[in-house]
Formats: C-alpha cells, structure tokens, sequence
C-alpha cells in the first residue's frame, strides 16, 4: 500500500473531496428541479428535520430548539413525505411553486468526519431563492448531514437543518435544503 | 362616520351589495383606523394557558402590532402586559419564553415583578430624590379573560367581557374547545409557535379560515398527494368519513356578530367510521372519544366544527386544533402566529399522528396553507393598483339564501347558517368590522352589547 494513502489527513481529504463533489451534484438537482432525482439521494429512512429557534437568555440554551419527535417544527419527516412534496410541486397545481421558484444553493464551511454510524458532514448553507417577478428570499444556516455510503457515492440518512431565523422571514418553506 | 370623511358601513362596506372596497386591504389611513378602533378594542387571542404552567412562566405573544408578555405571576394568576418600560419604552422581556420574577429593562435597569409592578428603580434617591411615585409606573396591564385554558386580552375597559363578546357563538367556540370525547377535557399546546411573515393584509387571512369552502381549488394539489393521516383520502383528517355520510356542510355566522365558523352536520346520527386502522392505538382512542362524545352530548354530537375566526384575528381550526393570529405588520404585510393543541391525556401515539399531521398542514411548511398564502399575497396586490382600487371585490354569494335557525334548532336560534359555499360569513366579519372603523375613539359605549343587539333585531327583520 502508498504509505501516502495511509495517512489520515490524506484519507479525510479525500473524504471531503468526494462529499463536497455529492454536494455540488445535489445542488446541481436541485437547482435543476429534478426533485425525482434528489429523492434517490436520500436514504430509504432520512429523518429531514429543521426546528423553530427561540431567543433565549444567554447560557439558558435548553429550549434554544424546538425538539424532533416532540414539538413543532418546520420539518420533522421522512422519506414518503418529501416524496409528497416532490409529487404536489409535480401536479403543476402548487400554486406556492408555480410558477417554479429559480433556486441556487451555495454550500461551504464543510467539515467531515467518518466513525462507525457513517459519515457526519456540517456546513453552512446559503439557499437564494427568487420566485415570480420580484420575491425572493434567503435562508443561512447550518446543515449536520449524516451519510451512508452507497453505490456510486453517498445516501443522506439524516438531515438536520438549522436556519438562522426566529420569525420566518419567507411566506413558505417550498424548496430543499 | 369616521376617519374625516370616510364612512365603513355602507361606503367602503357595501355588504348589502355584495361588494367591498378593495381599499379596506390596502389603504394606510384604514389601516391606522384598524390599530386604533379595532385592536385596542377587541379581545384578542395571546396563548394558552398550558404554555405557562408554573408560577414564573412567561411567553411572549401579539396585540396588533405590538408586542405583550403573557405570564403565570408567583401566586398562580395570569397577565398580560404591554413589552414595554414605562421610563423609555425598551422591551423589558425579549426571550420568547422563560420563568421569571422580574422582568428588568436593559437601558436603565427599572424592574417590574411578574406582577407587573415598578419594583426598583435605580438612583430613586440621588436621582429621584424620592419623588418618583413607583405605584403610578407599574406595567401596562391588560384584561385577561381565561376560557377553557385559552387567553384572550383585551385593552379596553368599555369593550364587553369576554363571554358577552363571544355572545351566540360561545356554542361554536366551545365546541372547538372541547376534547375528542365531548368534554371540557385539558389541552395542552406543543412546545413552539409557529411565526412568519406574509406579503398580504391580515383580513384575507382571517376571512379565509371564517368560512371561505368556496376556495377548494386553491388545494387540488395537496388534495392529490392524500395528506390525511389516515392516508385514505384528501387532506383533512374527516375526508373519508365525511365522503361516506349524508350532511350538511354548513358556513355559520349571527348577525351582528362578527365571529364565523365553518363545519358538519350530520343528517343522522352515524356510528364510529374507522379511520386509523394501520394504527390500532390511534383507532381504539378515536372510537372511544365518538362513543363517550355521543353519549355525552346526544344530538349535539351531530355537528361538527371545521373552524372559524374569532373576530377579528383569531383562527382556530377544529380536529388539527390550532390557534393562530393574523398579526398586523402594516397593510400590506402579515405576522401569523400559530400554536397547536392536543388533548393532554391523549396516548403519545394519538399526540405524535396530530403534530406530525399539522405541521405538514400549516404554515409556512405546510402543504395547504402554502397554496393559501400564495393567492392571499397576489389577491393582495390586486387590492393595492390605483386603478384596481376603483373596482370593488364582490363578496355577494348566497346573499339571502340565508337560512334561521336551520338546520337545527339547538344551533342557534339566531344562527344564519348556509349550506355548502357561500360569503355570508365574510359579510358578517366585514359588516362587524365595518361598525368598530365607524365608531370614533371615546364613543365605544355606543357600540356596547345592547346597541349590537338592537342592530341585529333590525337586520333580522328586515
């Protein structure tokens, strides 16, 4: 074996190559609207998760995010129903995305690490969303994937989307993050 | 007549006509005539009491534009106050929810305690010199109404209490109040308020969830992807069953009451229809609260409520059992804020099907509520062309198609109720809205329950 390859910061290198280059190609679905091809992305049992955040004292952070499982959240599902998602903005009938919003999600920071439960992927996103004549929106956060790896790449088994909000600034939440 | 020269009733409201002014959406001289007639006058939804279940809890929450603190004070009693410090009006909480026995203003550090009084004031001896009388600035305080753990607040002393203001649709309130079994069981909301922004006035909101069946084209789309939790058909939980059963599907309001519902009632008095039968622990709670709602209420079970508005800003919605408010961020833009409810002995199975289910419904990430808030913005800039301002919207459907007392007797004497779609409700908001925009402020005690009723006489004989 290359005693190069051996070494751990080369491993994570390419690590990090191969999930940004799966990232770039999710974007690229993404902002392509092939939400069908996006579905074949995730995991069979993605848990797709973005909280409410609230203002709390400093220090005090327990409560800072509503919990999965438990409270409201603007996500907190599965596979079947982002397909419902894909499927109602493919009846053309979704008037919340139709006309279809124009879509490019910038991803960066991106910080990897593989143990025994697959491979955890943190980043920061910016999704710039225009829509129509004039809307448009842009939602920042932070974004804690957990992946598998898969034939021809990776499956996202877990998504947790943290969007640097309090009160929504956008009217919906119809796109992929 | 109000405003200088404007006049509601019977000018920019013409519900006799059918037609409503597009200006009512989006003129700014309206809209501060709404801050100042309406939202200082009406009782107006702040949260419900499980939010705050310990002595010291607090949550924000709306009135209009500005923002109050709902808390639960040391002896157990709740209040509602204005955000405000007397001295210079910073906000003295801006934690969404918390436990406290003061509340101290970051900029000269006065204190209130949970009971709302000024309780220290920095230098009130070598600045003061003593002669700042600490009991005259205490926090704004707000009458709280408390109903069936739901409260409402209310900035005006003329303003009627809360049951007077309900009048003849406390049947249809407290029938969103009741728990799946029919009685006054304890609900208890989930942790988290949903709150967005929206590019449209608060009415079309609240005009929307008062009785507006007419707007089922807005939801083809989420109609075909089955969202029900029973996965069986369309996208409320009742779809299924409602598809199979003989009913009238009815659009509720009192004259003179600007409060509206929508909902069922069945021609007969039907057994349990199964509908969770993937998930038996869902099933057998929902079978058990039927019967137990049907033994405890007989006919009255026969009907059953879908939604409506609590007049002006307040929409609940029946069977997902969420409160939310049209929050007024000037005309042209929206603050909704929405908990949601579940019954508090009900199984974790029966709590997780419901929150998993609303929260795909509502809101910004919910499938329906996505579809409405896209027409209500554009229906909104349709409201807002110096051209398009000289054209009414019509709001004429079913007008005197209405029928009294119908089609139950125990549904209100005075019930003006209409089968399937119509606008009546919308007329009846608008009618109400009309009369508080025309009531100058310090003439309120003209508008006191018995004129309302006096004018609710002399529309039901005509």
């Amino acid at each position: 074996m290359d005693s190069h390859r051996d070494t751990p910061e080369l491993e994570r290198l390419l690590l990090r190559h191969a999930v940004e280059r799966f990232y770039a190609m999710e974007a690229e679905l993404l902002d392509a609207r092939q939400f069908e091809a996006w579905l074949d992305l995730l995991d069979e049992d993605i848990h797709y998760w973005m909280p409410l955040t609230r203002n709390k004292a400093f220090g005090e952070w327990e409560g800072e995010l509503t919990e999965a499982g438990k409270d409201l959240n603007w996500f907190d599902e599965g596979k079947f129903e982002l397909e419902q998602r894909v499927k109602q903005i493919m009846t053309g009938l979704h008037w919340a995305e139709e006309p279809v919003s124009r879509t490019s999600h910038l991803i960066s920071n991106l910080q990897v690490e593989e143990d025994g439960d697959g491979i955890a992927a943190r980043c920061r996103f910016l999704l710039y969303r225009s829509r129509n004549e004039t809307e448009t929106d842009t939602f920042v956060g932070k974004r804690h994937d957990r992946l598998k790896r898969a034939p021809g790449g990776f499956r996202i088994a877990e998504r947790r989307i943290f969007l640097d909000q309090n009160v929504l600034l956008a009217k919906n939440l119809t796109v992929f993050f | 007549m109000a405003g200088g020269d404007r006049k509601y009733l019977g000018g920019l409201v013409r519900t006799s006509e059918g037609r409503i002014s597009r200006e009512v959406f989006s003129s700014r001289s309206v809209y501060e005539d709404e801050l100042e007639r309406l939202f200082a006058r009406c009782w107006l939804f702040v949260g419900h009491a499980s939010q705050v279940p310990e002595p010291g809890d607090f949550v924000l929450g709306r009135m209009g534009e500005e923002s109050v603190i709902f808390n639960r004070d040391r002896n157990g009693k709740l209040h509602v106050f204005l955000n405000t410090c007397r001295h210079r009006g910073m906000r003295v909480c801006r934690y969404d929810q918390g436990n406290s026995r003061k509340f101290t203003c970051p900029y000269h550090a006065w204190v209130y305690s949970d009971e709302g009084g000024l309780i220290a004031v920095p230098k009130l001896e070598s600045g003061y010199h003593n002669e700042l009388d600490t009991a005259e600035w205490g926090l704004i305080e707000a009458r709280v109404a408390e109903y069936h753990g739901y409260v409402f607040a209310c900035w005006d002393e003329e303003t009627p209490g809360f049951e007077d203001y309900l009048g003849d649709f406390r049947f249809y309130f407290d029938d969103y109040c009741r728990t799946f079994d029919g009685g006054f069981g304890e609900w208890e909301a989930f942790g988290g308020t949903f709150k967005w922004r929206m590019p449209c006035n608060w009415k079309f909101a609240a005009e929307n969830f008062g009785g507006d069946y007419y707007h089922n084209p807005s939801h083809a789309s989420v109609d075909a992807v089955i969202l029900s939790p029973a996965g069986v058909e369309g996208r409320h939980t009742y779809d299924a069953v409602t598809r199979a059963r003989e009913l009238h599907r009815l659009n509720i309001c009192f004259p003179g009451i600007g409060h509206t519902a929508r909902g069922e009632y069945f021609k007969e008095d039907y057994e349990y229809m199964p509908t969770y039968q993937e998930m038996p622990v869902v099933e057998d709670y929902f079978r058990e609260c039927y019967a137990k709602r049907r033994e405890r209420l007989g006919e009255k079970a026969r009907f059953f409520g879908h939604g409506g508005t609590i007049f002006p800003n307040v929409s609940y919605s029946n069977g997902v059992q969420s409160m939310g408010t049209w929050n007024p961020v000037g005309p042209h833009e929206t603050e909704a804020w929405r908990i949601f409810l579940v019954p508090k002995d009900a199984p974790d199975e029966v709590k997780n099907v419901l929150r998993h289910y609303v929260i795909r419904y509502q809101g910004p990430s919910g499938l329906t509520e996505q579809d409405d808030m896209e027409n209500w913005g554009y229906a909104h800039e349709g409201a807002r062309g110096t051209i398009a301002r000289r054209f009414d919207y019509h709001y004429g459907m079913g007008q005197g198609h209405e029928k009294r007392g119908w089609p139950a007797e125990w549904l209100g004497g005075d019930i003006y109720a209409t089968e399937d779609v119509s606008e009546q409700n919308q007329r009846a908001f608008f009618d109400c809205w009309a009369r508080y925009l025309d009531t100058p402020p310090g003439a309120q005690g003209a508008r006191k329950p018995s004129a309302q009723r006096a004018g609710k006489n002399a529309e039901a004989a005509e």
